[in-house]
């Protein structure tokens, strides 16, 4: 099952020229910036794209704001780990001469508004089921999960808290997150924060504070893929995919089969691992889609990292630097390095996040990441849910 | 109540029995003769080994125990007036049958809400057309 490995290449990855409150530009202009600036990366045209992924858009409203007529097309709009499965598609699309470049966008105004639909239909399962129980978004339907999960193995809000510390530290030495140091003054919340700082933060929708959730942004993002063969032929050094995989476990979260375990985090980890030949230990850097901080907890979980119902104390471990500084698990200097770029929780969060979670682990797998980039990385991994922990998307990737 | 503020759902003709026995205040759940009860109402057995569409339809006690949930800040409507003010509580019901669903709890302390607690249902007739299944602690 080793069809896939290393067969195509990332070549092109870049987000908007900026991230944060863009009320100036619509959805579909975040989608064509975010193309322009990772085909600018790759060192390509828009002339030579000839396969097109998106998701928040049907690809042929991309297509047409693009000017270009692509002969591949993927809408696979299933949440944040949309992006993560339009890679996996586009390797088996280019492996099948489908397309030889294929462009994956993301764009969403999810902070300004600008041409963002939102709402279902109230005849829909979640209209009839979910949506009459004053159900407002994403904090009160991902936080469902995590007091069954304190429950049945003692996980506490103090043992989240440490990732969200954690996070914020990344970010810090991130000069694009909004909530670190370099853009946000720490009398509006940025810069660094404990553990005490997120539990005495004001109360979103309990076991979660505000300092357990991301923050809201309009932004976008894209990659860009060849095959194997070409992959030489660019800007910058290729990011190969080793493996990948993708799942659909329920919709709604009410749904969801054991509100502890993520079932399509298991299925889609499996197919990558499985694709690329390689398990948890062969992973030097992580990126753990992180809405809330307890979402990459349930995959340190679900994709063997940790073994089930030990997240909490795993990411809550601390040891102290050579400056008596605390260095947490998930943090800089940590022993696991997750969410490098200050992640959903202090970077960016558009509403579907994992396409920044893939250009971080491109840009630590070409070095390009200055103060904060994690030594020896040579294979990283990008996951994500889309919807409530409803769908999933792995990949694992490496600079050789 | 013409004025109901919060989000109504709308039935399908696959769902109108559900609704329907709301509104006579009884809980109704599909079955299938040899897999049980299942929800959310769907013209068939949804286990993918049985796929059987000849479903009947039965009266659940509307006993059951507070699988998880979560204590809302959000003045979400109806719970953003003085009168029916945040916090309140978003509960994942496990029903006596077996099932699963979504509803509130109806409790005064919302912090004193606990995993595997026992409710039972309380009709709230919100409109004169819906009636929400909602829980209370017994």
């Amino acid at each position: 099952m080793d069809q896939i490995r290393h067969k195509v290449a990332i070549v092109g990855a870049a987000e908007t020229d900026d991230l944060g409150q863009l009320p100036h530009m619509s959805r579909l202009a975040l989608h064509a910036q975010s193309a322009k600036n990772a085909l600018d990366d790759a060192g390509m045209s828009l002339a030579d794209v000839d396969g097109l992924l998106c998701a928040g858009a049907i690809p042929n409203e991309v297509a047409e704001y693009l000017g270009i007529q692509p002969r591949y097309i993927d809408g696979t709009s299933v949440g944040g780990c949309s992006f993560m499965i339009h890679v996996r598609h586009a390797v088996a699309a280019i492996m099948a001469g489908y397309c030889d470049v294929a462009l994956v966008t993301h764009g969403e105004s999810g902070r300004s508004g600008v041409d963002a639909p939102r709402g279902g239909s109230a005849s829909s399962p979640g209209g009839q089921y979910e949506a009459p129980f004053a159900i407002g978004g994403a904090p009160t339907t991902f936080s469902i999960p995590v007091l069954r999960h304190f429950h049945e193995y003692g996980t506490t809000k103090e043992h989240l808290a440490h990732i969200a510390a954690a996070t914020r530290a990344w970010a810090n030495l991130n000069p694009m997150a909004m909530m670190g140091s370099h853009r946000r003054a720490p009398e509006r919340g940025g810069g660094p924060i404990t553990p005490q700082d997120v539990l005495n933060s004001r109360m979103i929708c309990y076991p979660f504070n505000l300092l357990d959730c991301c923050v809201v942004a309009d932004g976008g993002g894209a990659l860009v893929l060849v095959s194997e063969e070409r992959a030489k032929d660019y800007a910058k050094d290729p990011v190969y995919v080793l493996g990948a995989g993708e799942a659909a476990a329920h919709w709604m979260v009410s749904q969801m089969r054991d509100h502890t375990t993520a079932d399509g985090y298991r299925i889609a980890g499996e197919a990558a691992y499985k694709s690329a030949g390689l398990g948890p230990q062969d992973i030097d850097h992580c990126m753990f889609y992180d809405a809330f901080t307890f979402t990459p907890l349930m995959a340190a979980e679900d994709l063997g990292f940790v073994p089930k119902g030990e997240g909490g104390p795993f990411f809550a471990e601390t040891k102290t630097g050579p400056d008596g500084e605390v260095i947490y698990k998930s943090g800089p200097g940590g022993d696991f390095p997750m969410n490098t770029n200050g992640g959903g929780l202090s970077y960016c969060h558009t509403g579907m996040y994992g396409m920044f979670a893939i250009i971080e682990s491109v840009r630590q797998l070409r070095g390009e990441c200055g103060d904060r980039q994690v030594p020896n990385v040579n294979v990283s991994m990008a996951h994500g849910p889309g919807g409530m922990f409803a769908s999933a998307g792995t990949l694992i990737l490496s600079n050789a | 109540m013409a004025d109901y503020a919060g989000r109504l759902p709308v039935a399908t003709p696959e769902s109108q029995p559900y609704w329907d026995g709301l509104k006579e205040h009884k809980l109704m759940l599909p079955t299938c003769d040899d897999c049980g009860p299942h929800f959310y109402p769907r013209p068939f057995c949804p286990m993918p080994k049985c796929f059987n569409w000849d479903i009947k339809w039965m009266e659940a006690s509307g006993k059951g125990k507070v699988h998880t949930f979560v204590i809302s800040h959000q003045p979400i409507p109806p719970y953003n007036t003085e009168d029916n003010a945040p916090p309140y509580v978003i509960a994942v019901i496990e029903l006596e049958e077996g099932v699963r669903m979504m509803s509130n709890l109806i409790i005064d302390d919302p912090y004193s809400t606990t995993v595997d607690m026992d409710v039972e249902i309380v009709y709230d007739d919100v409109t004169d057309e819906v009636t929400l299944p909602k829980f209370k602690p017994v």
